[in-house]
């Protein structure tokens, strides 16, 4: 039993993917014992018809899902009437969660509409899934050059918001001693291991941030979605880390 | 295969795994399966681009490195330079830091391949070192990092004497958007210096980490293998590789221990291949590229 957080649908802006379309991309993950994927759309990174992307999210993932795709819309909080989309998400698609890119939308942390989403997410119940970085920015297209999320500002504002759930997608190899050791210290904030290096990274994320807040995502189908299952077999971890990581954390995350 | 002396035994490394890990992942993992005894034969995994470090000495690294590689079913493993990355390395630092991968080859010679870390701007240092690590050494290739890029004419007497002496060269190689190092070569200054020396094999490490490109510049440079080694494990890579390559000239390595086996290995075990090219790039190639120094050095293999 595999939960995957951390999956995308539709199309990369830049190469297509072994697994970019949506039944593909599930035979891949029902064949190495994924029951469900969290799953955003690289559409919510450049569309500025953010409404019209989640809604064929939400339609995907229910034609072609296979029971296992649950829909996470994107947030642009830089558009026109950004709430409407929030409403939409939780109200008409019934999403348990949004998917946020602050670097591809052109905000900071630290700017004040990222505590208004917070705040929103919040009162909704939606769980936010936050993505620090999609490629590495040492080879990135000339004209799709993107930043990493700087996520110092993260600590203090999700601080004190107690019923907020924050997924740090793609953040946990970006983060580094003390500041992984400061984001393990929240525990509204949970992180997946789709892009942590060095031999047996698991363990040493283990070190840092406590093991009920770490969930398996993969970032499939831009990584190969082996990285991550093959990462779980480079640590030695015990059967309870295993199972906490491979799915228990991400159900009691999700309630359901 | 024998042993090194503190390693748990492939079996149980095994045997460990399969008490601990979730049915999902025993049922389905790759690695494990090609390690069951009834299944295909087990491919034979060579890495061809790893370090030191992370630890007190290159003993204590090379041991913790070759268990995670017990663990992910590679037998054998390249290791250059020393416990510290230094871009631009004085003889003297060169000397400490091949002495280092001696006593990491001296630790567990059945598994550890050493290449000399040499440094084009000291040209009389580097071949002395190579004389040293390889001629009169345990060595069997040439490791080349920052310090200068490959197209200089520097390289051309390093390049000469790794062809004496059977020894495969690893240049790194990078296509950086956020801009190289000014030492640090790209694919296709390893293009040039290839051209110049149609005798020589060259492994290009990292394949340029901008694989779409790098992929494209040695193309058409047959005495250049790609190692498609430390850069993330984006989908397609090996893939396009082996398309645009042929299977015969792309090589796995992870560059260890900064990067970790499984996101290295995963680029070679999930892409879409026949399993005989899997097995060519997984270890066969790497075998073939060393042979003959191996054979020179009688060393079994
Ligand atoms: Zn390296």
């Amino acid at each position: 039993m595999i939960v995957d957080v951390n999956v995308s649908l539709s199309r990369w802006p830049l190469r297509r993917l072994p697994c970019d379309e949506t039944p593909r991309l599930v035979a891949k993950l029902k064949e190495h014992g994924v029951t469900q994927a969290w799953a955003g759309s690289f559409d919510g990174l450049l569309h500025r018809d953010i409404a019209g992307v989640n809604a064929r999210l939400a339609e995907e993932c229910r034609r072609d899902g296979e029971g296992i795709l649950i829909p996470f819309g994107s947030i642009n909080p830089m558009l026109p009437d950004w709430t409407e989309d929030l409403r939409r998400c939780h109200e008409d698609w019934h999403m348990p969660g949004i998917r946020l890119h602050p670097n591809y939308h052109g905000y900071e942390l630290k700017d004040p509409v990222f505590s208004e989403v917070l705040a929103l997410a919040e009162q909704r119940g939606l769980i936010v899934q936050l993505v620090a970085r999609m490629d590495d920015v040492r080879v990135q297209h000339p004209l799709l050059r993107v930043p990493d999320v700087d996520l110092r500002p993260l600590g203090e504002l999700v601080a004190g918001r107690t019923k907020l759930r924050v997924v740090l997608l793609n953040g946990s190899g970006a983060l580094r001693g003390e500041q992984r050791k400061r984001v393990g210290a929240l525990p509204n904030v949970w992180m997946d291991i789709a892009t942590l290096e060095g031999l047996g990274g698991v363990g040493s994320l283990l070190e840092d941030v406590p093991l009920a807040q770490v969930v398996f995502g993969s970032h499939c189908p831009l990584f190969n979605f082996e990285s991550a299952l093959l990462k779980m077999q480079e640590s030695e971890l015990s059967a309870q880390q295993s199972a906490a990581i491979f799915h228990e954390n991400a159900r009691r995350l999700l309630g359901r | 295969m024998t042993l090194p002396k503190c390693e748990l035994t492939r079996r149980e490394a095994l045997g460990r795994i399969g008490a601990t890990a979730t049915a999902a992942l025993v049922a389905n993992n790759w690695v494990k399966m090609s390690q069951a005894a009834d299944a295909r034969p087990k491919a034979m995994i060579w890495d061809a681009h790893g370090h030191l470090g992370g630890a007190r000495s290159p003993e204590e690294s090379i041991a913790r490195s070759l268990r995670y590689a017990d663990r992910m079913g590679i037998d054998r493993v390249v290791v250059s330079m020393g416990m510290s990355f230094v871009y631009d390395p004085s003889p003297e630092e060169l000397r400490r830091q091949n002495d280092e991968v001696l006593r990491a080859v001296r630790f567990a010679p059945d598994r550890v391949f050493g290449f000399v870390y040499v440094n084009p701007k000291h040209v009389k240092a580097s071949l002395d070192e190579i004389d040293r690590c390889v001629r009169d050494g345990p060595m069997v290739g040439v490791k080349l990092w920052v310090a200068m890029r490959c197209n200089e004419a520097n390289l051309d007497p390093i390049v000469r004497h790794a062809v004496e002496l059977k020894a495969p060269i690893l240049q790194h190689t990078y296509l950086k958007i956020t801009g190289n190092l000014p030492g640090e070569s790209t694919p296709a200054d390893l293009v040039e210096l290839a051209r110049r020396h149609p005798d020589a094999s060259f492994l290009c490490a990292h394949t340029g980490a901008d694989w779409e490109r790098g992929i494209r510049w040695i193309r058409g440079v047959k005495n250049v293998w790609a190692d498609v080694c430390g850069s993330d494990p984006t989908a397609g890579m090996v893939e396009m590789a082996v398309r645009e390559l042929g299977a015969e000239r792309v090589v796995y390595g992870s560059d260890f221990p900064g990067r970790s086996f499984a996101s290295q290995l995963a680029k070679v075990t999930s892409a879409n291949l026949p399993e005989t090219a899997r097995r060519l790039i997984l270890g066969e190639n790497l075998r073939r590229l060393l042979l003959p120094i191996l054979t020179a050095k009688g060393i079994r293999a």
